[in-house]
């Protein structure tokens, strides 16, 4: 199931396998038949872990969903909530536990808060006096969750609007005990890079934890040579950006979640024979993404432009391994061939199922040269977008108010794109200028209403749309000296990590790749331009444990991105890893996988119901 | 495995047989479509249901079969089946031995300091003495764990332990110094569940001014203290606090935020009324106090127009039914409606556009843009005609618009506007080549036969003949233009 996650230079598995252990001895707890009630939000991330197969295994023989209500009848001994900490989830589990009183049923209940429990819920349980209903309170750290060979991510959404808008650092200390975690399975990781505040912060509580277990001695020989904290703070701009990679594109369009994507199912009906098309699927197709596949593999880092290249050159391969039936005269080549055919089997189906995405993404992407197309058509929008992106990124203009913001709120395109287009102006503009950041205030508040005031107001204090106070504007200094725009990039056959945005390199990723060479002190002035501390820690590891390195042997960082990280950042590193004289692989790490969509929508304002 | 299906037969039996072929051609997505083409051919080769056993099983939806949100749907439906209601309450006499321990971390015990020892095992004991050993040297036991567990903690092995998930007693904590010590420690250690905490017995335990006046130098704990009363929603505690930290913009924007709360119109009418002394920036004053002149409006124009409706006396109200109440909707969306169902009403009322318009500083821009489609999808092409409209001082009239005419065409043509009235704005387009496109994808023929005739394109005309139906008037212009000696063409 998870082979994939040991493939990779560090096995995540061996994370996996610890994850699945504890939730394991939780459920041997509670001992005879279960039924789990699950948070929905939650199936997701657990079914990176476990499959229903390790449910049953220790008993559980029901799981709904939490609904307000009663609770299906289940007849079982132990009812298990599997919750996220939220207050109005509490609820839900207090009418559910009354609705079962009443029913005078013997059941014993027991919450998992995942990942951690909280005082304000077990308050709430205690004023809707359910409190003593409950035999075991527990909770469920799941951290980081491995999500493919390279990559780990908290899940935890609303990890920047709490560290950048409320200014609560619990995400952060759940990201120092996730790494704590990881350094006892992975060994200490000798040196600490960082930049930014909350990046200045799990160092400082990394190291704390660690002279606090000091008397216990990690043996483990370290995986990881280094680690670099990053504050999505750091770099606004690149989630901002429309993402220009095949899985980047994916996330843009239709939403990766949990390692899911939902797509309109036209394009995969598939024709059976002896069946007619009669019933076109209408649900929804749910695709898996990850690294087991192969072909995915293979094309989720390219920029979609080399996308239809890799996919017919796929293509050919699997028709000549089909083709090869016909030299197989003997029985035993006729054999050998049957015996290969699951597996070339499964390459046609993947081919068949990344065609038809690659399909569905082009006629949103690409720019037909036909006039007579619509100018409102998806693809036409689509390269307006860009091209608006690409000038604010190389600093055309992003003085002025910008006629495509301007008629897109005219033609009240969604609001979210509007957003992401002008904090994007702000953002290359070090603020916008006075009247123009009134301009488009006035505008979006007359169009989609006065309410949204409040939703500009988070985004500014996030300080991602601000107007400008010094006259001074450093993004071009900074753009220069980290070379975020090139003006060649090269989709087909990438030679730097700017392919990812078709010319805009991200500047987290650049920090990083600086990082490994030439270091940091070659850029101490843009890093002061940049908000935030930057600092190295070491951490001392025992004698004996200090690795002898191999001549050409390359070294292992791991980079955490607090606040999130974008498919296409997470490309770009990739990138770097295979690049042959970089000398370093990247592990990635991060609090949520976001991209400039679901990133604003978190910022924006949340009537009361909704709040979490 | 492959014999009842006779092309499949023909598949493997032909050598002449080619899946496909690909060319050269670096056209990029004409590659989509071989791969596609080669899925397909082969596709028929091999059974589509064979999985093999280590090809994970996907239900339709694409979810592994087994997999955990797939299982929740799957067993809650065969519960389905099989649910009945117990015609008795079932009693369980024996039940009760079982003994229902309390969770020792839950608030009670953890302010009023009864501790149940033994009942709970907190999480990291059962953690470094399973699972721990094996993986993580480094979570053992810290050293303070050796003390016994009714002695005096210090605030700051309080906090410690808490962060163990272990019981403690927040009430032995009296004096005021030793209570910012615990809030203060609780804050170096980051865990907002154990600042929350003891900033709940903060609140408890002390007055108002204190607390405010000491969260006042402790920013951190401050935002978690404002994020807990958002939380629990106590919003007058909250307003309070913001008010006493001078934090009135602040404390503005959430009383704000309260209208969205609000259902009923005239009440949330006067809740914003209520908001307009707040003291919020210049700017958001200014929005909020639009905000409430607009919901002001709408409710007159609502009413009016409901009872207009019901009447049944205007016309267009007959014609084209409301489709929803104008209430609460954006102030541009109200600006549509009005001028939908108000155009020509004297600046003087409330529903005139020209007054909304000037009431609530319209751009230019925006203002063209909604009267061009609520006009426009009333086919009011006269009243168009009026709005471009300029006249300068000689009396000339002249079109005008603040937006591209290549937009308004847009605009008129999605609302399928007749080609004479296209004609007239493609014609003002100013950019030629825009202007033909346009031209050619409207049909509107005189613009583009007098467009080649004013680049003297003798070929581009020639060409356009073949497009236009024969025996036209457009053709027999062409023909008399190029018939026309009087014409220099540049081929």
């Amino acid at each position: 199931m998870a082979a994939h996650l040991s493939y990779g230079r560090v096995n995540l598995n061996i994370l996996r396998e610890a994850a699945r252990k504890e939730l394991r001895e939780f459920l041997d707890k509670c001992a005879g038949s279960k039924a789990i009630v699950w948070d929905e939000y939650l199936t997701g991330p657990f079914g990176l872990i476990a499959q229903y197969s390790l449910l049953k295994e220790h008993e559980v023989e029901k799981m709904f969903t939490l609904k307000s209500g009663r609770l299906p009848s289940a007849d079982v001994k132990n009812i298990i909530f599997f919750v996220r900490p939220r207050l109005e989830l509490m609820d839900i589990i207090a009418e559910n536990v009354f609705s079962e009183d009443k029913r005078h049923s013997s059941v014993d209940f027991h919450i998992l808060f995942v990942p951690r429990r909280s005082m304000l819920c077990e308050q709430r349980l205690k004023e809707q006096g359910v409190l003593s209903s409950f035999i075991n309170i527990d909770e469920y750290i799941l951290d980081l969750i491995p999500y493919d060979g390279d990559l780990l991510s908290m899940e935890y959404e609303s990890a920047f609007r709490e560290c950048y808008l409320e200014n609560d650092q619990t995400s952060l200390y759940h990201t120092a005990k996730g790494l704590m975690t990881l350094q006892a399975l992975y060994g200490t990781i000798p040196q600490i890079y960082g930049k930014g505040e909350c990046a200045r912060h799990v160092a400082n509580m990394m190291l704390r934890m660690k002279r606090e277990f000091a008397g216990s001695q990690n043996q483990i020989l370290p995986v990881f040579d280094t680690l670099l904290l990053l504050d999505r703070n750091v770099d606004l701009l690149t989630p901002l950006a429309t993402q220009l990679t095949y899985e980047g594109l994916i996330d843009e369009i239709y939403g990766i979640n949990n390692g899911y994507v939902k797509l309109p199912p036209e394009k995969f009906a598939q024709k059976k024979q002896g069946e007619a098309s009669k019933d076109l699927p209408t649900e929804p197709k749910k695709l898996q993404l990850n690294s087991a596949e192969e072909l995915y593999a293979e094309i989720r880092d390219k920029n979609f432009n080399a996308v239809g290249a890799a996919l017919s050159k796929k293509a050919k391969i699997i028709s000549a391994a089909f083709e090869e039936r016909h030299n197989a005269k003997t029985v035993g080549e006729i054999k050998q061939f049957v015996s290969q055919l699951p597996h070339m089997q499964a390459a046609r189906s993947s081919l068949a199922n990344h065609t038809s995405v690659a399909e569905l993404i082009k006629d949103i992407t690409i720019l037909s040269h036909f006039f007579s197309l619509s100018p409102v058509s998806a693809s036409e929008a689509f390269f307006d977008n860009l091209t608006v992106e690409q000038e604010f990124m190389t600093g055309v203009d992003t003085d002025k108010v910008n006629t495509y913001i301007e008629d897109s709120i005219s033609q009240k395109d969604p609001l979210i794109k509007i957003l992401r287009l002008v904090c994007m102006q702000s953002v290359c503009n070090n603020g916008l200028r006075q009247k123009v950041f009134d301009f488009y205030k006035r505008e979006i508040l007359q169009t989609y209403g006065y309410e949204h005031i409040l939703t500009l107001n988070n985004l500014e204090k996030a300080g991602l749309l601000k107007p400008q106070i010094s006259s001074r504007n450093n993004y071009p200094t900074i753009r220069k000296t980290l070379k975020l725009w090139m003006e060649d990039a090269n989709e087909q056959n990438p030679n730097d990590i700017s392919y990812v945005y078709s010319g805009y390199a991200p500047l987290s990723i650049r920090l990083t790749q600086v990082l490994a060479r030439p270091g940091w002190r070659s850029i101490e002035e843009v890093l002061k331009m940049l908000p935030g501390p930057h600092f190295e820690e070491r951490q001392q590891l025992p004698a004996g444990l200090h690795k002898k390195r191999q001549q050409g042997e390359n070294r292992t960082t791991l980079v955490f991105f607090l606040g999130g990280v974008t498919y296409a950042e997470i490309a770009a590193l990739r990138f770097l890893s295979q690049m042959e004289d970089s000398g370093m692989e990247y592990i990635i790490a991060t609090t949520k996988l976001i991209n400039g969509t679901t990133w604003i929508k978190s910022l924006m304002d949340r009537p009361e119901s909704q709040a979490p | 495995m492959m014999k009842n299906k006779p092309d499949e037969e023909d598949y493997w039996n032909s050598s002449k047989f080619k899946a496909f072929t690909f060319d050269d051609e670096d056209d990029e997505f004409s590659r989509l479509k071989e791969s596609k083409q080669a899925v397909n051919s082969i596709r028929s080769l091999v059974e589509e249901e064979d999985d093999e056993d280590e090809v994970e099983k996907v239900s339709w939806s694409g979810e592994p079969v087994g997999s955990i949100s797939w299982s929740v749907r799957e067993t809650a439906a065969s519960n389905q089946k099989t649910q009945r209601e117990h015609a008795f309450p079932k009693i369980n006499a024996s039940s009760p031995s079982v003994s229902r321990s309390h969770s020792g971390y839950s608030l009670s015990s953890l302010f009023k300091g009864k501790t149940k020892p033994g009942n709970f095992q907190p999480f990291t004991d059962s953690l470094s003495e399973s699972s721990v050993k094996l993986y993580a040297p480094e979570l053992r036991k810290p050293k303070s764990e050796s003390k016994d567990y009714i002695s005096d903690w210090s605030p700051e092995e309080t906090i410690h332990r808490m962060q163990q998930g272990k019981v403690v007693s927040l009430e032995r904590f009296r004096s005021l110094q030793d209570k910012l010590l615990l809030l203060d420690f609780s804050v170096r250690a980051h865990d907002g569940n154990i600042i929350t905490a003891v900033l709940i017995h903060l609140k408890r335990t002390l007055s108002k001014e204190v607390l405010f006046r000491e969260l006042e130098s402790r920013q951190t704990a401050l935002r978690h203290f404002i994020h807990y009363l958002t939380e629990i929603r106590d919003h007058r505690l909250l307003l309070e606090l913001l008010r006493a930290l001078g934090r009135t913009e602040d404390a503005a924007l959430l009383q704000y935020k309260e209208h969205l709360n609000i259902e009923d119109e005239s009440k949330r009418r006067d809740f914003l009324k209520s908001c307009l002394n707040l003291p919020f920036s210049p700017e958001e004053s200014a929005h909020v106090q639009d905000h409430y002149t607009l919901l002001e409006r709408q409710i007159i124009i609502e009413a009016t127009d409901r009872l207009a409706e019901h009447a049944g006396k205007v016309e267009i109200f007959q014609k084209f039914p409301r489709r929803a109440s104008i209430l609460n909707m954006p102030l541009i969306t109200t600006l549509y409606y009005c001028c939908f169902y108000h155009y020509n009403e004297p600046e003087g009322t409330y529903s005139s556009p020209l007054n909304i318009r000037h009431t609530f500083r319209i751009s230019e821009k925006q203002y063209f843009v909604t009267v061009l489609a609520a006009r426009a999808k009333l086919k009011a092409w006269s009243d168009l005609d009026a709005l471009f409209t300029s006249r300068n001082w000689l009396g000339f009239t002249k079109k005008k618009s603040p937006l591209s005419f290549h937009r308004v065409v847009d605009i008129l043509q999605k609302n399928s506007a007749p080609t004479q009235v296209l004609q007239e704005y493609v014609g003002l387009v100013d950019d030629a080549d825009l202007r033909i496109g346009l031209a050619q994808k409207h049909k509107c023929h005189d613009i583009v036969i007098n467009t080649y005739r004013d680049l003297k394109d003798r070929q581009l005309l020639l060409g356009y003949r073949g497009k236009v139906e024969r025996g036209s008037a457009e053709e027999r212009k062409i023909n008399d233009l190029l018939d026309s000696p009087h014409i220099r063409w540049k081929n």
